[in-house]
């Protein structure tokens, strides 16, 4: 099963844990019910929808109220390194949680412990923490946008907010930037960079890429990073090969986002509605 | 404004810190970053000559930021936030170069829309209306609570970032938002 751990933006939510659906526009763990607008909710409610389309099971959530002050990340960080050796995730994603690295390496300690070993993937705040802790070599995959990708390529950054001038200059050398990420030991195994071009990546340097169909405003839309994260998260658990989830899921989020006809104005559910239609026209054309 | 003023302040220091003899020059830790953000409120109110820096690796958490400030003023500096109930957690001497913020903004014109990035968070405007239509980018919690509370309100209407956020992603956001502002004329 897949599990997906992150905070969504409310002072008050209690920690939950449950089977995610889609109720019209919202997203329901359990008998909660939450609004789509980005981070982990976005990302959820991509999987969710992916998931049904392939008649696969809905993803597995965890999820925790947080606007910023960690109270509900700390909460999250030590809840799943409790319940972790319990349960039996094939694939864990973790995404906009606090970056706090005494509790990322307290997880990640049990993590280790688990048998078999659950696929990890990185994104957003957790992504910043696993980079800071010196720990990225433990994850699978990481899917930064190009200004993450310049803060993993930072050796001396341990935050995006502190990446160095002359790194961000070199954002249009996607290629550079990926290797002086694994140079210093700051990437996972794969990198799923988003961007003008999306692609993936190994240490050996960029393995595919997806430039089409082009939306240029697809940047100025909040969770539509989040939405190709939750994508790759239900391919790879589905058992797809990396590669193959990563292009899949890069074209799948493309053409979501050319049929919801996109303006910088656009919210991501827009997008997120176009998910089962994009799944089939790629089907149709593969 | 006070952190928003640190940025301009590179380019047209009046009175700028002691140059790089670390020696003269500390830091001051606090709890979490929502204190930091109150302390440099405070002390700017204070005209006390300081810069939010990035913490040195040992005393690294996370998301985390300090406060740098000339060491001749610790008395005076310690008696202004323990008047204001907020005292630092530590005062500690500069011994290596402190991180400094990222301060590069890039801008995309979409014709009817504006968006500005700053490191790694992304604010986008209705040019005519004023009204923020979106906020991507970022990874820390308080980036979808900052977009629950902007998105679809105006740019004079809206909070501010620093307002309302608590991490460095909710402080590269006031970033953009100060020179969306700048931009639009508000």
């Amino acid at each position: 099963m897949l599990c997906i751990a992150g905070t969504v933006p409310s002072h008050d939510f209690p920690l939950v844990g449950g089977e995610a659906t889609l109720s019209g526009d919202r997203l329901l763990v359990g008998t909660t019910s939450i609004d789509v607008n980005r981070g982990t909710p976005a990302l959820l409610a991509a999987a969710v929808m992916a998931a049904e389309t392939l008649e696969l099971p809905p993803p597995f959530a965890l999820l925790v109220g947080d606007t910023g002050t960690g109270r509900g990340s700390r909460a999250l960080y030590a809840h799943l390194a409790e319940v972790l050796p319990a349960k039996s995730f094939k694939t864990i994603t973790f995404h906009y949680l606090q970056p706090i690295i005494h509790w990322h390496n307290r997880l990640l300690d049990v993590i280790k412990t688990l048998n078999p070993r659950p696929c990890l993937i990185a994104d957003a705040g957790f992504m910043y923490a696993a980079k800071m802790s010196g720990a990225a070599r433990a994850y699978d995959l990481f899917t930064p946008d190009v200004g993450e990708l310049a803060f993993l390529a930072d050796e001396k950054a341990p935050h995006p907010f502190y990446t160095r001038g002359f790194i961000l200059h070199e954002n249009n050398r996607v290629p550079d930037l990926i290797t002086r990420a694994y140079l210093h030991r700051n990437a996972a195994s794969y990198l799923l960079v988003k961007g003008e071009k999306d692609c993936l990546a190994d240490n050996s340097g960029i393995l595919e890429t997806v430039g089409t169909p082009v939306e240029d405003v697809l940047e100025a839309i909040g969770g539509t990073g989040d939405t190709l994260t939750g994508l790759v998260s239900v391919m790879i658990n589905a058992g797809m090969e990396m590669r193959k989830a990563a292009v899949t899921s890069m074209r799948i989020n493309r053409m979501a986002g050319r049929l919801a006809r996109p303006t910088p104005a656009t919210q991501i559910m827009e997008i997120i509605r176009e998910i089962p239609q994009a799944q089939r026209d790629l089907t149709r054309l593969s | 404004m006070a952190f928003f003023d640190f940025f301009k302040s590179k380019k047209t220091t009046e009175k700028p810190l002691p140059p790089d003899g670390k020696e003269d020059r500390g830091f001051l830790v606090f709890e979490n970053t929502g204190e930091v953000i109150q302390a440099e409120t405070l002390l700017k109110q204070n005209d006390r000559l300081i810069r939010v820096m990035g913490p040195p690796p040992e005393i690294r958490q996370g998301c985390d930021l300090v406060i740098e400030f000339p060491l001749i003023e610790k008395l005076e500096i310690l008696r202004i936030l323990e008047e204001a109930k907020l005292p630092p957690l530590k005062m500690v001497p500069v011994s290596g170069p402190l991180l400094e913020p990222v301060d590069i903004f890039q801008v995309k014109d979409y014709g009817a829309h504006l968006m500005v990035r700053a490191a790694n968070m992304k604010l986008t405007v209705n040019k005519k209306t004023l009204v923020i239509v979106n906020i991507s980018g970022g990874g820390c919690p308080d980036v979808p609570y900052l977009g629950a509370c902007m998105v679809g309100k105006t740019l004079a209407e809206a909070p501010s970032p620093r307002e309302i956020g608590h991490t460095l992603c909710g402080y590269a956001l006031q970033l953009a938002y100060e020179e969306l502002r700048r931009r639009c004329f508000v």
